[in-house]
């Protein structure tokens, strides 16, 4: 799917939003600034959350509570070994009352669940390519 | 009154003393270590592991070098958020147990409140009320500071902060990560009007930024032209650093004239960056402001800071009870005086 801009690709999102359900687990994929926290802005909005969302760079990962389920967003770029998320407690965040969106997985293969969505955000001109994936 | 400070919320482990007679008695830091003192490993990535192992020796070398006894201290402040929630338990544990075998109190501090106050340790001071700008790479802020405490954000980063925008260009640039340092470095050579990069959010009235615009306007100038990246490297660094600079200051300026203070600190990682200081220096002072810095290397995160704030608070006689806990996320305007 092509998305011209930063409004269509949260468009985008607030429509794969009503697809992602509660214990189910999202991977990102793009370069940098491929736009990805902004999808994940996206869903967020759409599952009614309106405040700024900041990209976890430093804290690696950023709750947000809803009333049905909390979600948990990742990025795990500043990952040197996967193993260090044993440290953080990674396990704890995986449960049938969270989703877990997680920018940059590749840093962690093998440490994390299988996805159910997968989400692949790429450069295309001014605009950019969004490839969209549901395992589940 | 003696307080021994700990910080531990991101990736540096500092530890401090400051004494209500003596003002700053000695600190430390595990990534910058002031002196000679050699701990070795690597450099921290996730920080709770790391921060277990450093802060028990860190503090006693702090104790020895500032030939100190434990038995002097009167309390210990530690920061209880906003930061990764495994590294900040890690000194809230300390801190606590620290206090509990002492019986002496501990406060928790507010990492922000610690970077807010930080110009405080300096012989120019500024006077209540006034401004901060609170930039780094997590964080940044603009808020209105009418007494300790006291608190109102009047605006804040929507998305990326100034200096996660800088490492993420850095990281684009090819300068390493994190890269923001050896961008400004880059910069002193370059011509900061040498590309026309967006000055984000400039055509808005509020106090707020986004900087995740300008990291991707970088980007698409690199994917049309990667040349630029070999001919004209210091130009783009130049150009990007000067946009973020311009944003902050313009956004300074407003917030001082909509509040009608005179006094801006500014503080955070970021802080450090020299372009910033003799820009600021000179636009505010042609508006009759002044600027108030941290010494370079207390921009950065460290102990005595959280010490500072901690003395701050123990002295009005506040502590925390026996159990702690900790807050990734906390906004600087939920404390109080």
């Amino acid at each position: 799917m092509f998305l011209p801009d930063l409004q269509s690709t949260l468009k985008a999102a607030q429509e794969i939003a009503e697809t992602i359900h509660a214990g189910q687990v999202v991977y990102l994929h793009g370069e940098l600034g491929a736009g990805k926290t902004s999808f994940v802005q996206g869903l967020l909005r759409a599952w009614g959350y309106h405040g700024a969302v900041k990209s976890p760079t430093y804290t690696l990962v950023e709750p947000y509570e809803f009333s049905q389920f909390t979600v948990y967003h990742f990025d795990l770029y500043r990952l040197k070994d996967p193993a260090e998320l044993g440290f953080m407690g990674v396990e704890e965040y995986f449960s049938p009352e969270s989703i877990c969106l997680i920018e940059w997985p590749e840093r962690a293969e093998g440490y994390l669940p299988k996805a159910d969505c997968i989400i692949e955000l790429s450069y295309d001109g001014e605009g950019r390519d969004l490839k969209f994936v549901k395992s589940s | 009154m003696l307080v021994l400070g700990i910080e531990t919320s991101c990736d540096e482990t500092g530890v401090a003393l400051y004494s209500s007679e003596k003002g700053l008695v000695d600190h430390l830091y595990y990534t910058q270590v002031r002196t000679h003192v050699e701990y070795g490993g690597v450099v921290p990535e996730i920080a709770s592991r790391d921060h277990i192992q450093k802060l028990s020796p860190l503090v006693q070398t702090l104790f020895e070098r500032a030939k100190c006894d434990i038995s002097q201290v009167d309390g210990v402040a530690y920061t209880a958020g906003p930061g990764l929630a495994g590294a900040l338990l890690v000194g809230a544990a300390f801190a606590r147990s620290f206090a509990f075998a002492r019986s002496i109190p501990a406060v928790a501090i507010h990492h922000m409140e610690g970077h807010l106050l930080a110009p405080f340790l300096e012989a120019q001071q500024p006077n209540f009320p006034f401004l901060a700008l609170l930039v780094s790479g997590g964080h940044t802020l603009i808020v209105k500071v009418s007494a300790i405490g006291d608190y109102q954000i009047l605006g804040e980063s929507l998305d990326d902060a100034a200096g996660e925008a800088f490492d993420k260009t850095a990281r684009l640039m090819g300068l390493g990560y994190p890269g923001g340092p050896a961008l400004a470095k880059l910069a002193e050579a370059g011509n900061p009007q040498a590309f026309k990069l967006p000055r984000p959010m400039l055509d808005r009235e509020d106090f707020n930024f986004s900087f995740s615009g300008l990291k991707t306007a970088v980007a698409h100038l690199i994917q049309k032209n990667p040349e630029i990246l070999i001919s004209a490297k210091a130009d783009l660094a130049a150009s990007f650093q000067a946009a973020v600079i311009d944003t902050l200051i313009a956004k300074c300026a407003r917030a001082l004239k909509a509040t009608g203070l005179k006094q801006l600190v500014v503080s955070g990682g970021v802080s450090a960056n020299q372009y910033l200081r003799q820009q600021l220096d000179s636009q505010l002072e042609a508006i009759g402001a002044k600027a108030f810095y941290p010494r370079l290397e207390f921009c950065t995160d460290n102990g005595a800071m959280i010490a500072y704030a901690g003395y701050l608070r123990l002295k009005v006689g506040q502590a925390r009870d026996l159990d702690f806990s900790v807050r990734a996320r906390w906004g600087l305007d939920e404390l109080k005086g």
